[in-house]
């Protein structure tokens, strides 16, 4: 990695910081970092995890608000938004973590054309641009494979593919090669440099945990806790500090403070290696998930006190042997033995003789360091007394004391790390299971940590089992095993595996047996047919990218519909899930109340009286239980909401009504638990008695009663038969429409902010509206197409006709589509976890859609805030919509009205969200 | 299985949720709020219905008649003619409209029989179906006591009193307090327990719970316990400060025993929560899933139109879902006061159903797990 030739003397600077300072809440990132970098160079970030590289990066790549001071990036100030948007397209940036800006269910190509969109190249030029680069970076066999299942050294290549698509002039890499293995990596940075050689005038910064890898670059910042200790070529530092490569240079940088507990790391060798019991034994273990073989074959036996290391890159099936030796994933083929015991799943006794740290887990986050050690001693069954002097000793020993009652987050990653340690020993267990304990720590603590080791493997005579990456801490083995792609290459002293290949180093030796185990094409290697693959760097880089530019906006429609089209359960379920919804809320509810059931207090028993019971028995909507005996019984049933409607017929009832002389009353009581059919029923037994009593007039006076007799002539108009399924389905429509858009939206938006892939948004040239308007594309499509079904469901299932106008109907609905997917948009600026937004989504759509849009009380008798959510709320004009469409037989000039509000509403949301959208993370 | 893993996994599910902000306030706002709101803002059944008035006849009769109608039950009658009275219809302006023939009065009187015309708009739902009788009342009442002046001793002496009972009024906030105090704690066990899941799992940290020495019965039972306990708590608080407080609604039974039931229900939510997340891989198809169980449990359950009236398949499929039986106990205890006597077939129920759910989601939680 040699500067290119022929620029010997920087130019200008690319990169110009001035006092810049950055906090995340109460924790300081960066802290008045002052720097020039230069241009047309290599210039590497070194230090290690949470020193503040990758917020600078952020900060120079546009993607994070400029907090305090000044940040100027290729001679303009990026906090000005029009620099932003001017030079974006001259900047990449690849943040960290394998493959976070792609799209794991999108295939290689389609990653790639998804970038070329996004930077407004035209198909013929992307084409010709992606067979460049995936014929540069050897990923050119597979350009269908889904992202997702890439190695890690593939998908980083992938994401440089990503980054190069526009030939910026400045590439920014965070981190590109951290948990990638040591072949892949060498490939990556030969491909860089290749790439250099094409483009001699571009300035690239790279962030790195690796020293030796910043060895090979032109100039270094070294960093730590937020400041800069120094800068300069490799030689400068090392010469300045004395040292013989950059890991010492670094350490001696540090501050004395820091410095002070530094010591060299020794690790005494065994003792006594004769006759040993196994403490972990592994036969043949494979593992295969569905075709895939994670791991094939794998034997080894360590003995008890040895420190076992296990090498290889991410993904080649170290998680998955050490789960299998938990416990955790039950091994497909072979046996794993734990101090001669198979390991069995469900044995809870080995659990506790194992400690476990995995890699992923970082201790509870909203624990203290005491209560999560406290839990840990609880859930070991450690005796309840003896577990205060437990949880002392555990702080002494790995030097806790200070921040017992701090909270994990808070604390730097080596104390963190430390502190998991701490955990997983807590029940003094006979063996440690690590999985890449230190990466990201910085060398100091990570010195400190394999001190600790030291000490457990050889005075307390605890096997320990631990994968990493770093090559250095591979070399502090007794024994090591190569991993890769499942199978194990090789299990040896770290000594004797470098003397076997004959090689200088480990990293060397395991290249060899990498390009062993992958055979001959790889080593020919994708570097050695670069230089004429690279596009020719055609002249200055494309002019400022257009305000709006229709292919950006639908490069995220294409996304967001591919990633939907790849998940169909999300798709099934919302297509599907609303046509449930429907059936079974159209079934089920049901406004004419019937099948009540009543009973009588019968005092009198005569003809008249049984008449008069009768008269309701009779109808359709009251079914008769057994009489009622005495005001208990009548009290008993109706508490128990056994019956609806009680009546009572006085003594003497028959008597009193011939004589005429006196009004007789007839009791009746109605259950008001739920009032809505406590009014039903009184309606019910109001009109019946009513009707009984004209019956009666006439039997007992004749005509004479005639006389100021009356009809009231009931229409029930666009439902004349009163059916509540004619109702209910055409408001079931505009409920349901809200609902599901709404939530996929919001999810779409959320997820990317979760997942980290908003980063694209964040530094490419898409605008907010092309963002935006751009990923709501697909879910008004998808809303459109359940509307289809909706409607056909309403009008062949339902058989509830469609009188007024399909076009009308269609119309309002596109409208109110766009309306409710821009109001999950509009939602998804101020949510940040998935868990919020559903909870959110669900309170903020459900609710006032159910209550307030006139689907069962009419908008215009609600009160208060209801009333006014009602007015406002986008769902009471649909609804309207499409009752007049459904059952009203209306058209376009009849509902005029509730269209204009439908109108205005889609634009008002998306443009509060486009308004409330961050350009930038904050 | 051991008591003191659940309870100390339990603490620590508290301890989470006692740091998630966001969340704590979506829990506060649901159980008071949104309780509020929503049933303030609910009308009686008749309320400032709207009614318009095509008076044909301009009789003393007919005015009586137009002057009967008047707020809160009706809105103050549009006086219209009979051409305005389809368009106004149409455009959802009116939800009854009453026509009065020419000559009304006369022929009454002459004992013709005349027809008075009530159109109502059927789509309206609630109001069109128990606004009609109301109207129909109404009316003939003030015809009756108008005729009383011309005639007398024609008319059977029969009177109907009716009382309702549990609610004098039909209070129709009362209820929908209550219904929605039971879809917020449907809403949030589920959620809290299900969504919190996934992201365990998203994070890795629950794979670090099996490495140690507890059980997937332990996990999950400390998580029904924690979660159970948040909702009840937050129950227990909005029905005495915000339900009997604030919007002064009577409990006629007795309080505990409701939330002896809440807690039956919630040991069978927070269980349907853990399978739901079980079934749903990622987050955005656990939302789409919870859409799709939220609304069925909240329509079908009888806590929005009364159950005798839905199908006879609806009415028995419903009947496996836990909230259908909840919702008949905190009728029944809250409203007519019933006693344990009376609700022991719903808690038998509840129990049954949440033994059910209960281990048919350990069974799924096994697998997810792996």
């Amino acid at each position: 990695m040699s500067p290119p030739s022929g620029s010997p003397e920087p130019p200008a600077s690319v990169v110009r910081l001035r006092d810049v300072g950055l906090s995340y809440g109460t924790t300081r990132a960066l802290d008045g970092v002052s720097l020039d970098i230069p241009a047309g160079v290599m210039v590497g970030l070194i230090g290690p995890d949470g020193v503040g590289k990758s917020s600078l990066l952020s900060l120079i790549a546009g993607a994070h608000v400029v907090q305090s001071g000044h940040v100027e990036v290729l001679g303009g100030d990026i906090a000005d938004a029009v620099h932003r948007r001017l030079t974006c397209p001259r900047i990449a940036y690849m943040p960290q973590g394998l493959g976070k800006n792609l799209y794991p269910t999108l295939s290689v190509f389609e990653n790639v054309d998804f970038f070329g969109r996004l930077f407004g190249q035209d198909r013929a030029e992307r084409q010709r641009r992606i067979d460049e680069l995936l014929r540069a970076t050897g990923l050119d066999p597979f350009p269908d494979r889904p992202a997702g299942k890439l190695s890690g050294g593939m998908k980083q290549k992938l994401g440089l593919c990503c980054a190069l698509i526009h030939d910026p002039d400045l590439l920014i890499l965070d981190e590109p090669t951290t948990g990638v293995d040591p072949l892949s990596r060498r490939q990556f940075w030969e491909l860089i440099d290749a790439i250099r050689r094409d483009r001699p005038n571009m300035s690239v910064i790279v962030a790195t945990a690796y020293m030796e890898e910043a060895q090979g670059f032109d100039w270094l910042v070294a960093m730590d806790d937020g400041r800069i200790l120094a800068t300069g070529t490799p030689a400068e530092l090392l010469s300045r500090t004395g040292t013989p490569n950059l890991d010492a240079a670094f350490i001696s940088l540090l501050p004395e403070e820091k410095r002070r507990d530094h010591r060299e790391v020794v690790i005494p060798p065994r003792a006594g290696d004769g006759a040993e019991d196994i403490a972990i034994e592994a036969e043949h273990l494979t593992m295969r998930f569905g075709d895939f073989v994670a791991v094939s074959d794998v034997s080894f036996r360590i003995p008890r006190g040895e420190i076992f290391g296990f090498l290889g890159s991410n993904g080649c099936g170290k998680t998955t042997t050490m789960k299998m030796l938990t416990g955790l994933l039950p091994a497909t083929e072979g046996t794993a033995r734990l101090f001669g015991r198979e390991v069995d799943p469900n044995d809870i006794e080995v659990r506790r003789r194992v400690g476990y740290m995995s890699q992923a887990f970082s201790l509870y986050s909203e624990l203290t360091v005491r209560q999560n050690l406290d839990l840990h001693a609880r859930l070991f069954r450690l005796e309840p007394e003896a577990i205060p002097a437990r949880i002392e000793e555990m702080a002494a020993r790995f030097d806790l004391e200070d921040i017992m009652d701090s909270l994990p987050d808070a604390l730097p990653l080596g104390i963190r790390q430390r502190l998991s340690l701490a955990v997983a020993m807590i029940h003094a267990p006979d063996i440690l299971i690590l999985d890449e304990p230190t990466s990201g720590v910085d060398p100091v603590a990570r010195d400190a940590f394999w001190q600790i080791l030291s000490d457990l493997s050889r005075k307390d005579n605890v096997t320990i089992f631990v994968s990493t990456h770093f090559m250095n801490e591979a070399e502090l083995c007794d024994r090591i095993s190569l991993m890769h792609a499942g199978k194990v290459l090789i299990s040896d002293t770290p000594q004797a595996i470098v003397e076997k290949r004959g090689a200088h180093s480990l990293e060397e030796a395991f290249i060899a047996y990498l390009e062993e185990a992958i055979g001959e094409k790889a080593t020919a290697g994708p570097a050695a047919r670069l230089p004429a693959a690279v596009p020719t760097a055609t002249g200055t880089p494309a002019a400022a990218p257009r305000r709006f530019d229709p292919r950006r906006m639908f490069a995220y429609t294409q996304r967001e519909a591919l990633e939907l089209r790849r998940d169909p359960i999300r798709a099934t379920l919302a297509l599907l899930g609303t046509v449930i919804l429907m059936f079974v809320v159209g079934y089920g509810i049901n406004m004419d109340v019937d099948n009540l059931s009543f009973a009588v207090l019968d005092r009198d028993n005569t003809t008249l009286s049984n008449d008069y019971v009768q008269q309701i028995a009779g109808s359709r909507y009251f079914i008769e239980k057994p009489p009622i005996t005495d005001y208990a019984d009548l009290d008993r049933r109706m508490r128990a909401g056994e019956i609806s409607l009680a009546i009572e017929i006085p003594p003497g009832f028959a008597r009193d009504v011939s004589r005429g002389n006196k009004t007789v009353e007839v009791g009746a009581w109605i259950d008001g638990a739920m009032p809505t059919r406590a009014e039903t029923v009184r309606g019910y037994v109001q009109g019946m008695h009513a009707a009984w009593l004209t019956q009666k007039a006439r039997e007992l006076y004749g005509d004479r009663a005639i006389v100021g007799d009356f009809q009231i002539a009931l229409r029930y108009r666009y439902n004349p038969g009163v059916e509540s399924l004619v109702a209910i389905v055409p408001a079931m429509i505009p409920l349901l429409l809200m609902m599901i858009p709404a939530m996929l939206a919001v999810l779409s938006v959320v997820r990317e902010k979760e997942l980290g892939s908003i980063t694209n948004f964040y530094v490419t040239p898409v605008t907010r509206f092309e963002f935006l308007v751009g990923k709501q594309l697909p879910y008004v499509a998808l809303a459109m197409l359940n509307f289809a079904m909706l409607v056909a469901f309403a009008v062949f299932i339902f058989r509830v006709p469609l009188t007024g106008s399909l076009t009308a109907l269609s119309t309002a609905a596109l409208l109110y589509v766009f309306a409710t997917t821009a109001l999950g948009l509009l939602m998804s600026t101020f949510m940040s976890s998935q868990i919020a937004a559903i909870f959110g989504t669900a309170l903020l759509t459900l609710i006032p859609a159910v209550n307030y849009s006139g689907m069962i009380d009419p908008v215009s008798s609600l009160e208060g805030a209801g009333a006014f959510i009602g007015h406002i709320y986008p769902t009471t004009y649909f609804m309207t919509i499409a009752r007049g469409a459904f059952s009203k037989g209306l058209g376009f000039s009849d509902l005029a009205g509730s269209f204009i509000p439908l109108l205005i509403a889609g634009p008002v949301l998306i443009g509060l969200g486009i308004a409330l959208l961050k350009k930038q993370a904050s | 299985m051991r008591g003191a893993n659940i309870f100390q996994l339990g603490i620590k599910e508290l301890r989470g949720l006692a740091r998630d902000p966001m969340l704590l306030v979506l829990i506060v706002y649901s159980f008071t709020v949104s309780i509020y709101t929503a049933s303030t803002a609910m009308p009686e059944t008749l309320n400032r219905a709207a009614i318009a008035i095509v008076d044909e006849d301009q009789s003393p009769v007919s005015s009586r008649i137009v002057t009967a109608f008047y707020p809160p039950y009706f809105s103050v009658p549009k006086l219209i003619s009979q051409y305005e009275m389809d368009r106004r219809m149409d455009a959802g302006l009116d939800t009854f409209a009453l026509d009065i023939p020419p000559n009304f009065q006369r022929d009454l009187l002459a004992g013709r029989s005349p027809t008075i015309q009530l159109n109502v708009d059927a789509t309206r739902m609630s109001q069109a179906f128990s606004g009609g009788g109301y109207v129909q009342t109404i009316v003939s009442d003030e015809v009756g006591e108008f005729l009383n002046r011309y005639r007398g001793g024609t008319t059977v002496p029969v009177d109907l009193v009716l009382r309702s009972r549990f609610n004098q009024e039909l209070n129709k906030s009362w209820f929908g307090a209550i219904t929605n105090v039971i879809s917020s704690i449907t809403m949030l066990s589920i959620i809290l327990t299900g969504a919190a899941l996934i992201r365990e799992r998203e994070h890795g940290t629950i794979e670090h719970l099996l490495v140690m020495p507890v059980t997937p019965v332990e996990i999950m039972l400390s998580k029904v316990w924690s979660m159970g306990l948040v909702v009840l708590v937050a129950t227990s608080v909005s029905m005495i400060f915000i339900v009997q407080g604030l919007l002064n609604v009577p409990i006629n039974g007795s309080l505990t025993l409701f939330l002896l039931g809440t807690g039956l229900l919630l040991f069978a939510t927070t269980s349907m929560g853990i399978f739901l997340a079980t079934v749903a891989g990622t987050m955005p198809q656990f939302g789409l899933l919870l859409m799709l169980v939220l609304l069925p449990l909240q329509v079908l359950s009888g806590g929005v139109t009364p159950r005798e009236s839905m199908p006879q398949i609806i009415q028995d499929i419903m009947l496996a879902a836990p909230n259908t039986h909840f919702v008949m106990l905190a009728q029944s205890i809250l409203f007519r006061g019933a006693g344990f006597d009376v609700v022991w077939p719903q808690f038998l129920a509840l129990i049954v159903i949440g033994g059910a759910l209960f281990l048919f989601s350990l069974q799924r939680f096994r697998k997810f797990l792996r």
